[in-house]
């Protein structure tokens, strides 16, 4: 049962990967974003990993793509026009051997003992998390915090009009 | 095997009521906010279909379901589809984590009164909430009509907007019961009035944040710009017609149901009485349900019209019926539950129908300032307080 629900959401998580990029139309491409991060949450939640799934949709596919397909419609970005896919003939064997490279590197490099099973992740409760975030993590935490805060700041810097 | 038969076989038993018992409540809230508004504004609203007009969601349904299922020409043809489809899933999906009662036993079988009790029912409801805005900006971008697509937009920028402070009053309940299981979530505000997360936490600022954030969220008057007909027609459902405008409807009562739910189990004890049954809480509604049956015999004696002398009678005695069935100790465990629970979520939502009545629109740049400049500061204060408080007493 695992593995089925695995295996197709995987499959879904690929085929909308490769959709985000074959779409012409921003939004189709953002919404395929969305199938993308949606299929994730749920490959997490089968691991076990509640908290992740939950705050993976509400994040990425609740807030941040929620944006990126808010300024589309706001700009009003029409479909690319199509060009020639010539570009495919050296590309997709070059990437089916780069994938199968890196997929026997995994193999080779993590002993399958180490790897999480289904259903197997317990740690990934609210708890844990901020446990993590605030004693092990803490300087990436709060240097992210700051460079988001840089942002933040720079963005309205930008966009603010000038007082005469 | 035999334990999945029965999960399963309860599990469809539990959706079917539900889904059965919401439909029906999304087609009377309807019928209930025109009738609220009309008395409010002094006229009798419905009356035509049915007495008191009773019959009129069912003329509602019948009249959206026959209807042309028009899809113009120049629309997105995939994502036109979709919205609909997207708004009402995400909107039902949310009402399954949410308890109504406690645990109970029918026959052989002990279940609790809610679909599935997830360890992160609050975050849930937030995620399936999150993705309801794409119901709506697609059906408003797919559209291909200015009108819509304003809609739209603006629906997305309210709801990212009112997520934010949303979220932060949501927090302050979860610090204090130290859960994010709604079921848990309600035990820890047993006793009385007293232990309810609004006045025993102290949360009274959350709850006002979270029902106006509330209001945003659901795109409901004040803050119902997205669809402000008199700027943009119908706003984002413009081009829908039939069963597709039904959906984004339907979606708009559902999401008010859950938000109403929401408030009744983070802040007002959710399925839990005023007062201990020690001191007669148990006895309310049978009161109520009683003193309504006396108005409406003495009503029914002293009746201007010929009919009422018939109709206010039997309704009175209809209203016995139901205060005895309050009354009988093998329902109560669970009659009683259900009752607090719909009370509390009802009068919520009779707010919601009361300030649609009552308050005009708010302007666009109005609506994002309070939220960016009253709202969030105010919610983020609220929440460092509480967690101050929350460390303070733990130690």
């Amino acid at each position: 049962m695992d593995v089925i629900l695995f295996l197709i959401f995987a499959l879904i998580a690929v085929v909308c990967a490769i959709n985000v990029v074959v779409q012409t139309h921003p939004i189709s491409s953002a919404l395929s974003l969305v199938g993308v991060m949606g299929s994730l949450a749920i490959l997490y939640l089968l691991l076990g990993a509640e908290f992740i799934a939950a705050a993976q949709v509400i994040v990425y596919a609740g807030a941040i793509m929620v944006l990126f397909v808010f300024v589309i419609m706001l700009l009003n970005a029409g479909a690319e026009t199509k060009k020639g896919r010539s570009y495919l003939i050296p590309g997709a064997p070059l990437l089916v051997v780069f994938l199968g490279l890196t997929a026997y590197y995994v193999q080779r490099l993590f002993p399958a003992n180490t790897m999480v099973t289904f259903g197997g992740f317990t740690k990934g409760g609210p708890r844990e998390i901020g446990e993590a975030l605030f004693t092990t993590y803490l300087l990436p935490f709060e240097v992210t915090s700051v460079l988001i805060l840089v942002a933040i700041v720079g963005a309205i810097v930008l966009a603010r009009k000038e007082i005469e | 095997m035999e334990l999945l038969d029965s999960f399963i076989v309860i599990s469809l038993i539990k959706a079917a009521v539900i889904f059965g018992v919401l439909m029906t409540t999304l087609a009377y809230l309807q019928w209930v906010e025109r009738k609220v508004i009309a008395h409010v504004q002094v006229r009798p609203g419905p009356y035509r279909v049915g007495p008191h007009g009773l019959l009129q969601p069912l003329a509602d349904v019948i009249k959206l379901i026959t209807k042309e299922d028009l899809v113009p020409p120049y629309v997105n043809k995939l994502p036109y589809l979709a919205a609909p489809f997207l708004a009402i899933t995400m909107a039902l999906l949310s009402i399954s984590v949410i308890p109504f009662g406690p645990e109970i036993t029918v026959g052989p079988v002990k279940t609790f009164m809610q679909m599935t009790d997830l360890n992160i029912g609050v975050l849930f409801i937030l995620a399936a909430s999150s993705m309801g805005v794409y119901g709506i900006a697609l059906a408003g971008w797919a559209s291909n009509n200015k009108y819509s697509l304003i809609g739209g937009l603006r629906s997305s920028a309210q709801m990212i907007s009112y997520e934010l402070p949303m979220s932060l009053a949501i927090a302050a309940p979860l610090l204090i019961s130290n859960t994010l299981s709604l079921r848990n979530l309600v035990e820890a505000q047993s006793g009385s009035i007293l232990n309810w997360n609004i006045l025993g936490g102290g949360q009274i600022v959350s709850f006002i944040i979270f029902i106006i954030a509330a209001f945003a969220e659901t795109n409901r008057v004040p803050f119902d710009l997205p669809e402000a007909e008199n700027e943009l027609v119908a706003g984002f459902h413009t081009e829908y017609s039939s069963m597709k405008f039904a959906s984004f409807f339907m979606a708009e009562y559902a999401n008010m149901i859950t938000v109403s739910a929401m408030a009744t189990l983070l802040f007002l004890g959710g399925w839990k009485a005023p007062w201990s049954a020690e001191y007669g809480s148990s006895l309310v509604p049978a009161a109520i349900f009683g003193i309504a049956a006396a108005v409406l015999f003495y009503h029914g004696a002293n009746a201007h019209r010929k009919r009422d002398k018939l109709t206010f009678p039997a309704f009175g005695a209809i209203f016995v019926v139901i205060a005895a069935i309050f009354l009988l100790p093998m329902v109560q465990g669970w009659l009683l539950p259900l009752f607090w629970f719909s009370a509390k979520t009802g009068g919520i939502l009779f707010l919601f129908m009361w300030i649609r009545a009552t308050l005009p629109r708010f302007r666009y740049d109005q609506l994002m300032g309070f939220t960016w400049k009253f709202l969030f500061p105010v919610a983020m204060l609220n929440l460092l307080v509480t967690a101050f408080l929350v460390a303070w007493f733990a130690k």
